[in-house]
């Protein structure tokens, strides 16, 4: 097992310079940089900001130096937010946006996998139909429309809960967003789950366990339940990739003070070493949360063990 | 679960205030001897004019259509029948866990106990404690997630109340008893860290544990080798001395019956033609069908060729090793498959290749055709064909084809069978413009006996056996001199099987054709081979003319495959 993780660890470093690379040249390929301001900077002073940012030495050589950097920890300085540097600016968006996420893969998980066992259980009845239809349009529908909705309705038109904001993270601020988040990864489970537990149900050893005598009830959550949660599990790496990308968009329209809102607005003022720093941060933060989703999967499989 | 008993009248009454119609049946059941024991003993299960619907969208599929049968104590009956008799169905129902679109009637009484009209409760009572069951599929019956002392404690626990240590040691002792090697330390393996005869053994423990009055085992050793299966069924035997319960033994394998069961019952589309004494139905059949399966067993034999026909495929040192580990450090970890065979087929032959699962038989066949990258030197038809690519290869796949076992994984659903046996033809002769294709595909068709009006069908509106013949329809299309043959009847009930023998035998002498014919089943390839190649570990342990390795087997291995398949010793109990 630690042969593995020590060898997944290894293969993550290849996947990483490849997000790097790409994000670094797509970010130089857009049009303006980070000194296109409304009002025009003097051109000597501008050439002294881009000289002090080695913005003024040929590309290949600015990659070289962004990497070389990056081995050493050293994120850059934001180019927008003068006094801070960019690990700076992560660790204190990433509180506001590991809270957010925590929560919107907590509730996908509890919402959703006992909604698809429902549906598993009540197989073309009503209640499936509803779960099923309503799963449906939860995948169909982006978070992005739905936070401005979820905001319009309950915030603007109920006023039942504040339509924006973090407020240190108060429950009234979090269940939006959260929502908003959440919804599309507990459709995606309900629907895992569903099919999933209709095939264990259907496997020789739920036959056996009947015919030990036991009841309906402790077939499911003593013999389905973990060989049908397998699937749900191989499918959270997936989730989390979701959830974190979704975030930068719910920040934003929230108005959080997470670190997805330092994302959009570092690309909208082509803040380059902001950007980058977001990609690499959230780039390994995927790679290690999938290692460590495989590795819980082998904990729950006995069947599957990653020997040395 | 819908079970409406028609006889429900009876069903009120408790057993020995029996009314004038049972009464009545059971005195006839004596009277033509089917009642074992004395009038007055009433039997341990009986079974009254069980019909079974199936309730499905476009109508009621009768599935069981009125059997009637009794079954007493410490007896064991044997419910024989092909695919789609109704016998699993008619077992199913006694434990009540059919599909809920399954409609039951009839009466099932277990010591008097009406079993269609018990509770759900009540049923609950009685499965895993007064009737157990040991299913076919040993290798997916137990949860893959649990340890297996944990699977047999949950019996133990639900009808005996037994926990922690005690329910331990008693798991332990059940284990014992099955014959699990080093119980102890097996107790905490999980499912796939045993071998399939493992696994059914811990399926009988499980099954053993409130010591049943009833063991349904249903097709309990098809899925096992010959040598394991005659284990297992020594196993069962011993265990039901030892406890005394009734057997009722699901099987479409009449050879196992004769040596196993005390009486018989004949099934076929869902009713019961035949019910007697093992002996008598072996001896004097009173159905035709009965008669048909006992003859079922394939028969003949193929003479050899001339020893100086000239020899087709030939093979030295043939070796093929799988990777099955690669660590980040240190040197991969192989496995070898099969270890240095030499092998030589002579055109016109048959070479039968047997061994049990995991003996490197269809990983040899598949080397051979240059299926599976191996080491060696292989020629055909005198080419060398290990130094040849895929390009290279592709003249030759005319000439060399095969037959897979499973007649329903292997041909593609969504493509009829005209376009699954054409397809070929489209690789090897794109000259031929669709008519002359066409043309071709019907003539394969009514070699295999199959109506050349039903290639525009799909593959799922075919029974087994005639998928098997598409299968060998789209081999032959090409016109093959030779033809692997990887177990092509394992998955077939032995009625269709020696239908499927006949054909292959007849195709040879037509064709001229050479086979290699993989297989577990000692019967078949006795039947159709005329050389014998007998594999255990990727090694040969014999080889040499079939007739004279069936007369005199040098090799103690063959010997003891040949117990296992022809004559069973169930008498001596040892593991």
């Amino acid at each position: 097992m630690l042969s593995y993780t020590l060898k997944r660890l290894l293969q993550a470093i290849p996947t990483l310079l490849i997000v790097i690379t790409l994000s670094f040249f797509l970010m130089r390929v857009a049009p303006g940089g980070p000194f296109d301001g409304e009002r025009r900077l003097p051109p000597e002073i501008e050439q002294n900001l881009r000289a002090a940012y080695h913005l003024d030495e040929p590309l290949p050589m600015q990659y070289l130096r962004y990497l070389g950097d990056l081995v050493q920890g050293d994120l850059g300085p934001s180019f927008k937010y003068k006094d801070f540097d960019v690990s700076e600016l992560i660790s204190q968006g990433f509180p506001a946006s590991l809270e957010l996420g925590m929560w919107a893969i907590l509730a996908a998980l509890l919402i959703g996998v006992p909604l698809g066992v429902i549906a598993a259980i009540r197989r073309n009845s009503t209640a499936d139909y509803v779960v099923m239809s309503t799963a449906l349009a939860g995948i169909a529908v982006p978070n992005f429309v739905i936070a401005p909705l979820l905001a319009l309705v309950f915030g603007v038109l109920l006023g039942w809960l504040p339509a924006g904001g973090w407020n240190g993270g108060a429950w009234q601020n979090l269940l939006l967003p959260v929502v908003a988040l959440s919804i599309q990864q507990i459709a995606y489970i309900a629907r895992m789950m569903r099919a999933s537990m209709i095939e264990v149900l259907g496997s020789h050893y739920i036959r056996t366990a009947r015919a030990k005598g036991l009841s309906e009830w402790k077939v499911i959550l003593r013999h389905a339940l973990r060989p049908a949660m397998l699937p749900v599990v191989s499918y959270l790496g997936p989730a989390i990739a979701g959830i974190i990308t979704g975030s930068v968009v719910i920040e934003q329209i929230f108005g959080i003070p997470g670190i997805g809102r330092y994302f959009v607005q570092g690309a909208l003022n082509r803040d380059y070493t902001l950007v980058m720093g977001t990609v690499v941060f959230y780039g390994a933060l995927i790679l290690l949360l999938n290692l460590i989703v495989d590795l819980l999967y082998s904990m729950l499989d006995p069947q599957i063990r990653y020997d040395d | 679960m819908t079970s409406s008993p028609s006889t429900s009248g009876t069903s009120s009454s408790l057993p020995p205030a029996r009314n004038a119609a049972d009464q009545a049946r059971a005195d006839t059941l004596t009277r033509l001897g089917l009642a074992a024991e004395a009038p007055g003993t009433p039997p341990l299960m009986e079974i009254n004019d069980l019909k079974v619907d199936f309730q499905l969208p476009d109508g009621a599929v009768p599935a069981v259509k009125g059997v009637s049968f009794t079954l007493n104590k410490g007896e064991t009956l044997a419910l024989v029948g092909e695919s789609g008799s109704g016998k699993s169905v008619t077992s199913t129902a006694i434990l009540r866990l059919l599909p809920e679109l399954a409609e039951i009637k009839g009466a099932i009484r277990l010591r008097g106990e009406d079993l269609l009209s018990a509770s759900t409760r009540r049923m609950r009572e009685l499965r895993g404690n007064r009737i157990a069951t040991v299913f076919q599929e040993p290798m997916t019956s137990l949860n893959p997630l649990h340890r297996i002392g944990r699977q047999i404690i949950e019996v133990l626990a639900l009808h005996r109340d037994l926990k922690g240590r005690a329910a331990r040691h008693k798991a332990l002792e059940l284990l014992e008893q099955v014959g699990i090697p080093e119980p102890a330390r097996r107790i905490d393996s999980y499912p796939h860290e045993l071998s399939g005869g493992q696994r059914q053994r811990v399926m009988i423990a499980i099954a053993l544990a409130c010591e049943p009055d009833l063991l349904i085992a249903d097709e309990p050793t098809t899925a096992l080798d010959v040598t394991v299966q005659a284990q297992i069924l020594r196993l069962l035997k011993s265990l039901q001395q030892r406890y005394g319960m009734a057997i009722l033994f699901i099987t479409h394998d009449l050879s196992i019956v004769r040596h196993f069961a005390d009486r018989v019952c004949v099934m076929r589309h869902g009713e019961l033609l035949e019910t007697g004494a093992t002996h008598d139905v072996f001896e004097s059949p009173q159905h035709a069908y009965t008669r048909m399966l006992i003859d079922a067993e394939p028969a003949g034999e193929k003479a050899p060729v001339a020893a100086d026909a000239p020899v087709l495929l030939s093979a030295r040192d043939v070796r093929v090793s799988f990777t099955i580990k690669r660590p980040l450090f240190g040197p991969k970890v192989a496995f070898e498959a099969v270890r240095g065979i030499d092998l030589e087929v002579r055109r016109g032959q048959t070479i039968g290749i047997v061994g049990e699962s995991g003996s490197g038989k269809s990983t040899l066949g598949r080397a051979l055709l240059r299926l599976l990258k191996s080491q060696g030197q292989i020629s055909f038809d005198g080419v060398d064909i290990m130094p040849l690519d895929k390009s290279g290869m592709r003249p030759l796949r005319s000439r060399m084809q095969v037959v897979f076992q499973d007649p329903f994984g292997s041909l593609s659903p969504r493509l009829t069978v005209g376009e699954i046996i054409s397809e070929g033809l489209r690789v090897h002769h794109p000259e031929l413009n669709r008519a002359q294709r066409d043309a071709r595909v019907c003539d394969a068709l009514s070699e295999v006996s199959l109506d050349p009006g039903m290639r525009n069908r799909y593959p799922h509106e075919f029974s087994g056996g005639q998928r098997q013949r598409i299968a060998i329809a789209r081999a032959l299309v090409l016109k093959p001199e030779f033809l692997l043959l990887d177990e092509p009847t394992s998955a077939l009930d032995r009625s269709v099987q020696v239908t499927v023998i006949d054909l292959l035998r007849d195709l040879q002498a037509r064709h001229g054709l050479t086979y290699l014919f993989i297989s577990h089943d000692l019967a078949v390839v006795r039947a159709l081979s005329d050389h014998l190649i007998v594999m255990k570990e990727g090694e040969v342990v014999e080889s040499g003319s079939t007739h004279a390795i069936f007369e005199a087997p040098r090799e103690r291995y063959t010997r003891e495959l040949m117990q296992a398949a022809f004559a069973p010793d169930l008498g001596q109990t040892h593991h």
